[in-house]
């Protein structure tokens, strides 16, 4: 096998390609957590208010995300709005459609667990002390909120990363793409490229999500109490 | 809307179909994926020297990388190298390595939940360590995994959608095919969604009854 096929991964702007489909990766999982996060803020402390119509509600909402697979939201969305307004919708469009809400659904659940799990006489105790509402969430309850928010929402974000990969499968392009093309390309002269080239996506992914699941674990651990 | 009714009616067998391999494909895998999960996580506990650094190495590059990824790299990569196998052989490798490490994590947590006091208990009244683990350790780890193992249990179901993409002929398939064929779009989408709340929501159901259940063991009334 005189020809080991890694070198395809060299060649040209072969390299520099793939690094930019991975940025596209990143780019719609970033754009989508930001969206989501503040989405979910909202959500989150609308789950804690006490109508039970709009609880009802929210909850259908997060449940939808969690027992449709994301790829089917992609598929659906992507299928109906299309035709159905009019207009056209690019898939990079739809992919941070459906990942934002995804995002707002799960951190809204995270926004709640943790304004829930707040002890009561922590607020009580600081009216108390006489804190003002202001200060009473500026040192109390937002700093231990935002520990426990924290890990949950790292990894969501690890998830949001690897789910993205998905998006291909809508047209989407990025690196699983771009990887496709560079296979397709060089089909004749390097009949050994998918292994390389699947192989270098994967470690790309893992180089990405490696240290965002390092750095979800290590808050978990400081702040279990 | 109108719904083309009996469009839905003829591709109700192709749903079928896709359906009954999305099972197979999750049962499977899960299965064995709950077998990898128990070994490893036992094989962690013991930090048997060697092979725990493997494992767990093992699990993070699985739970840090897509089932998509993978699933391409087994398909289309490893032929390359003389690896040849069938779409459902890739599927079941694909999701078993993907669901052996978010099994492991689940033993594992388990495992280190029981009591430090109860394995210096059982060694002091000279059990061995495989009798710990045996009657001590894992009829314990079992109740308090049961929440994380369903969870991942209806994860690597939902994650079959994507074995499509290495062209078996799975619902997400079968749906793109009849939009693509017929345009038949919101029949289509609506008879996959459909078939996706009758795989999964049975299986989440069941799940939120079991935890409520082990919450109940756990804290007594």
């Amino acid at each position: 096998m005189p020809n080991l096929g890694i070198e395809v991964l060299f060649e040209g702007s072969n390299f520099e390609r793939l690094l930019g489909g991975l940025l596209v990766t990143i780019e719609i999982s970033f754009i989508s957590i930001v969206i989501g996060t503040l989405l979910g803020i909202i959500m989150g402390l609308l789950r804690t208010l006490d109508s039970k119509p709009l609880r009802l509600v929210l909850r259908l909402y997060l449940e939808a995300f969690r027992i449709i697979p994301i790829l089917v939201w992609l598929y659906v969305v992507h299928f109906s709005f299309s035709p159905l307004l009019q207009i056209d919708i690019s898939g990079e469009a739809t992919a941070i459609l459906v990942f934002s809400l995804w995002g707002a659904a799960e951190i809204g659940d995270i926004v709640r667990g943790a304004l829930e799990s707040m002890p009561k006489h922590q607020v009580e105790s600081g009216q108390a002390l006489g804190l003002s509402s202001g200060q009473l969430y500026r040192h109390i309850l937002i700093p231990q909120a935002v520990r426990r928010m924290l890990p949950g929402s790292i990894n969501l974000a690890t998830r949001m990363v690897k789910t993205t990969s998905l998006v291909v499968l809508i047209g989407v392009i990025e690196v699983v793409k771009i990887g496709q093309q560079i296979i397709e390309l060089g089909v004749i002269k390097a009949p050994n490229a998918s292994f390389w080239v699947y192989g270098f996506i994967f470690i790309l992914y893992f180089l990405v999500c490696y240290p965002l699941s390092r750095l979800s674990k290590r808050f978990e651990h400081k702040w279990q109490n | 809307m109108n719904l083309d009714w009996d469009f839905i009616m003829e591709s109700l067998p192709l749903y079928g179909d896709a359906m009954w391999l999305t099972v197979k494909l999750a049962v499977i895998a899960i299965l064995l994926s709950l077998i990898l999960g128990l070994l490893f996580s036992l094989v962690l506990f013991y930090k048997v020297k060697g092979i725990s650094a493997i494992i767990r190495a093992y699990v993070e590059l699985s739970r840090n990388t897509p089932l998509l990824v993978q699933l391409f790299f087994l398909y289309y990569g490893l032929p390359k190298v003389g690896i040849q196998l069938s779409e459902f052989t890739c599927a079941i490798v694909g999701m078993t390595f993907l669901g052996g490490s978010y099994m492991t994590e689940a033993f594992r947590s388990g495992i280190e939940a029981v009591g430090k006091s109860q394995l210096e208990s059982g060694l002091s009244i000279g059990l061995s360590k495989v009798q710990l683990a045996r009657y001590v350790i894992l009829p314990q780890a079992l109740a308090i995994s049961i929440p994380s193992l369903g969870a991942n249990a209806i994860f690597l179901l939902k994650e079959t959608s994507i074995v499509g993409a290495i062209a078996l002929m799975d619902l997400m398939n079968v749906a793109k095919d009849l939009i693509g064929m017929h345009y038949k779009t919101a029949e289509s989408l609506l008879l996959l969604v459909l078939a996706y709340l009758v795989l999964v929501l049975p299986l989440s159901l069941l799940l939120s009854w079991v935890e409520r259940k082990v919450r109940h063991a756990e804290f007594g009334n």
